[in-house]
């Protein structure tokens, strides 16, 4: 069958038709479609309107993470989604699952952001593959990555390893058709793991475990070179090569004439292919370019694998830019072709940032807060990552920091540690329950002075409303940490509330203790289509 | 054939219905389809754009390269000018002139405009003005300026009404024939400026 798919689309629907069981994820661009179509497609599909995958959003990505490797335990295929920043999450999970290995195959999907469109930094998960031991894939097309989700969940139960699945952005969020198979493969059916002390790591069996991991390293490379995701072609004139991985080789062929002889080493499975290597360096190579989307991973590790007279060059000898996502134009500029005639830009145009949606509550909560911290000397307020991020640009400039998930309220803590008043930490309800709440914790353990603003619009609003873990219940979950009841205050974001919102600001900030603003007001995106849905029926 | 387009305009405008068109007529000629869009932050009003690329042959870049592409879509006039680097030498501009104020410094109006009359080959139409005039609501303007292109697309003008009518039918006959007609109305205006 033929289907127009995204590239997180086609990993979705590759990930059902090899068998998936369920899908673990924390939404973050550009990884967030992948279990959005695995929910829309999985929806309802057995007779008492049940899931057959399970398919519900995690906490955050190491929640995802572990659930996934429990599904792998019993036997059963998951797969875990996130962008390259949530790897940081759940990296304890992840090194870990390398050790204890697994039983239904367990794929890990992470989608780096080269270029930055929507992260904080442009971090390459194939670091966190390979700092793990395990295989990595990085298919070029959307065809390949619908193929690589059987191949690679066949391959995690036969090396009996986690394997990650690398995209990038312009992979994640493009469109192509794919061919899909007509029925998709049956679910695993429940079976515990034939040794469970490889899941018990105590010292004494994870030193063998890890020995095992090093010791099955050539098995990995054998693979790489010989399941057919790694193609040598050998050039014309093959003492000049070049080798691509991933989606960088599309821009090589965009531009590439075959004229050109180059021998080409085309990788998109990882550890790399040492025999190709070496092939390639046997018919002659002098000179390799490397073209990699994203740091240079490969260009550094490839220095070590051929002789020093061979000239390895890419982003880090300027062929190629060394930050920033590839384009069809710095591949064709670093094979030596001239650019194509283009048109000057145009100096009239300006830039266009995002902006905050109007009659957004997070508006009306910054509205507030500004006029509230220009009471005190020299107040800081500590943001975090969501829509409300936006708050640092005009009209606001309401925050003086933003690092990552949950890094508001602890940053906020170490601030009023360190005599910092007023400290406020300003977090989203969804980004509140996915590292926030924990830093809750240390704030009320030490009695820390700070403000928690938790900015709570029912949903995951930036990644486009999905749900958000602790809807409805977040009151609860300050209690529970142990803030007083009466300094965990409501309020509505709304223009005719602002001197009530106010008043509660500065109540709270004046209390010498931790305490919690709620300022909740449901999503303007979310709102219009739930009323849209509710005029339908 | 091969036509690689960009389409561009503002987060929230509705540049991928005009993309999804277009594809859905693309595929119906079993052509080759690659398309790139924006995802994530910038949805929230900032500039966004999608690449856009048909082909009889197999297409291997997802990204237009500079000086690539044959059209620009654009639903805002100065987000059209933001793309000319990538436009061919002869290629097409075709652009809502309404602009989309949200932001503190847009430029004089009339000098964009200017601007986009310089290109030679430039189609600059009142989409929301001809949307009223086909009889459709505000949010057929899209379709409007999908209609507009229709001459530089290389696809038959039937065979990109048929396509209309399979994505919006199960919108029901009568969203159908008002997208129908605001493709019409900018189809016939393109003609008639051309």
């Amino acid at each position: 069958m033929k289907h127009l798919l995204l590239g997180d689309e086609a990993i979705a629907q590759g990930a059902i038709d090899a068998g998936l069981s369920g899908v673990y994820a924390y939404p973050g661009t550009p990884s967030t479609e992948v279990t959005e179509y695995i929910q829309l497609k999985a929806k309802g599909e057995r007779t008492n309107g049940e899931s057959p995958i399970q398919c519900r959003w995690a906490t955050n990505e190491k929640t995802a993470m572990e659930a996934a490797l429990g599904m792998s335990y019993m036997g059963k295929r998951a797969l875990v989604c996130m962008k390259h920043v949530g790897m940081n999450v759940c990296a304890d999970a992840f090194m870990n699952a390398a050790i204890t290995g697994v039983n239904g195959g367990l794929i890990v999907l992470a989608a780096d952001d080269p270029s930055m469109h929507s992260s904080q930094n442009e971090q390459d998960s194939r670091f966190y593959a390979k700092f793990a031991m395990i295989p990595c894939l990085e298919p070029s097309n959307q065809q390949e990555a619908y193929d690589m989700m059987a191949y690679g969940f066949d391959l995690s139960e036969q090396l009996r390893t986690p394997v990650l699945l690398r995209v990038t952005t312009r992979m994640a969020h493009s469109r192509a058709v794919v061919n899909t198979v007509e029925k998709p493969r049956e679910q695993n059916t429940m079976s515990m793991p034939k040794d469970v002390n490889h899941f018990i790591l105590l010292p004494a069996f994870a030193k063998r475990n890890y020995a095992e991991l090093v010791a099955a390293q050539p098995t990995f490379v054998a693979r790489s070179e010989q399941d057919g995701h790694n193609v040598y072609t050998r050039g014309t004139k093959p003492e000049k090569a070049i080798l691509t991985t991933g989606i960088a080789y599309n821009y090589l062929m965009e531009n590439y004439d075959a004229r050109m002889g180059c021998s080409i080493l085309r990788v998109t499975q990882y550890p790399l292919p040492a025999a190709l290597i070496a092939e390639m360096v046997k018919d002659g190579a002098k000179e390799v370019l490397v073209v990699e989307e994203g740091q240079p991973v490969v260009e550094e590790l490839l220095r070590g694998m051929v002789p020093s007279d061979v000239a390895v060059k890419g982003r880090l000898t300027g062929e190629l830019p060394r930050m920033g996502e590839l384009t069809p134009d710095s591949v064709r500029r670093a094979i030596g072709l001239d650019p194509l005639p283009e048109h000057a830009p145009e100096t009239i145009v300006v830039g266009r940032p995002p902006a905050l949606c109007q009659g957004c509550g997070h508006r009306d909560m910054y509205a507030a807060l500004n006029e509230v911290a220009r009471e005190y000397p020299s107040p800081r307020i500590f943001g975090d990552i969501g829509c409300y991020t936006l708050g640092a640009l005009s009209p606001f400039h309401a925050i003086h920091a933003c690092v990552e998930m949950g890094a508001s309220v602890t940053m906020a803590k170490g601030a009023a540690d360190a005599g910092q008043h007023p400290a406020i930490a300003v977090i989203g309800d969804s980004t509140f329950t996915h590292s926030g709440m924990t830093g809750l914790l240390d704030c009320v353990n030490a009695n820390a002075n700070v403000v928690v603003l938790i900015s709570d619009n029912l949903t995951t609003g930036m990644t486009g409303g999905q749900d958000s873990a602790g809807t409805g219940r977040l009151e609860q979950i300050c209690y529970g940490v142990g803030v007083p009841q009466e300094h965990v205050r409501v309020v509505v974001p709304l223009p005719k509330n602002m001197e009530e919102i106010k008043q509660v600001l500065r109540e709270e900030i004046d209390y010498p203790g931790t305490s919690v603003v709620i300022a909740r007001r449901e999503c303007i995106q979310t709102l219009k289509r739930h009323l849209k849905a509710a005029k339908k029926q | 054939m091969k036509k690689d387009i960009i389409l561009a305009g503002v987060g929230g405008q509705g540049i991928l219905s005009i993309a999804t068109v277009i594809g859905e007529a693309a595929l119906q000629e079993g052509l080759y389809l690659k398309q790139a869009e924006v995802h994530g932050m910038s949805q929230r009003g900032g500039d966004v754009q999608s690449n856009l690329r048909l082909s009889s042959d197999p297409i291997m870049s997802d990204l237009i390269p500079k000086g690539g592409a044959d059209l620009i879509i654009s639903l805002e006039p100065m987000e059209a000018l933001r793309y000319v680097e990538y436009l061919k030498p002869d290629g097409w501009i075709v652009t809502s002139c309404v602009p989309f104020l949200n932001i503190p410094n847009y430029p004089e109006l009339t000098e964009v405009l200017d601007r986009i009359k310089a290109y030679d080959h430039h189609v600059l139409l009142d989409v929301e003005a001809l949307a009223k005039e086909a009889g459709a609501p505000a949010q057929a303007a899209n379709m409007v300026l999908l209609g507009a292109a229709i001459p530089m697309l290389g696809i038959d003008h039937d065979k990109m009404i048929a396509g209309i009518a399979r994505v919006f039918a199960r919108k029901g006959e009568t969203v159908v024939n008002t997208n129908i007609a605001a493709v019409e109305t900018g189809y016939n205006y393109a003609l008639s400026v051309r």
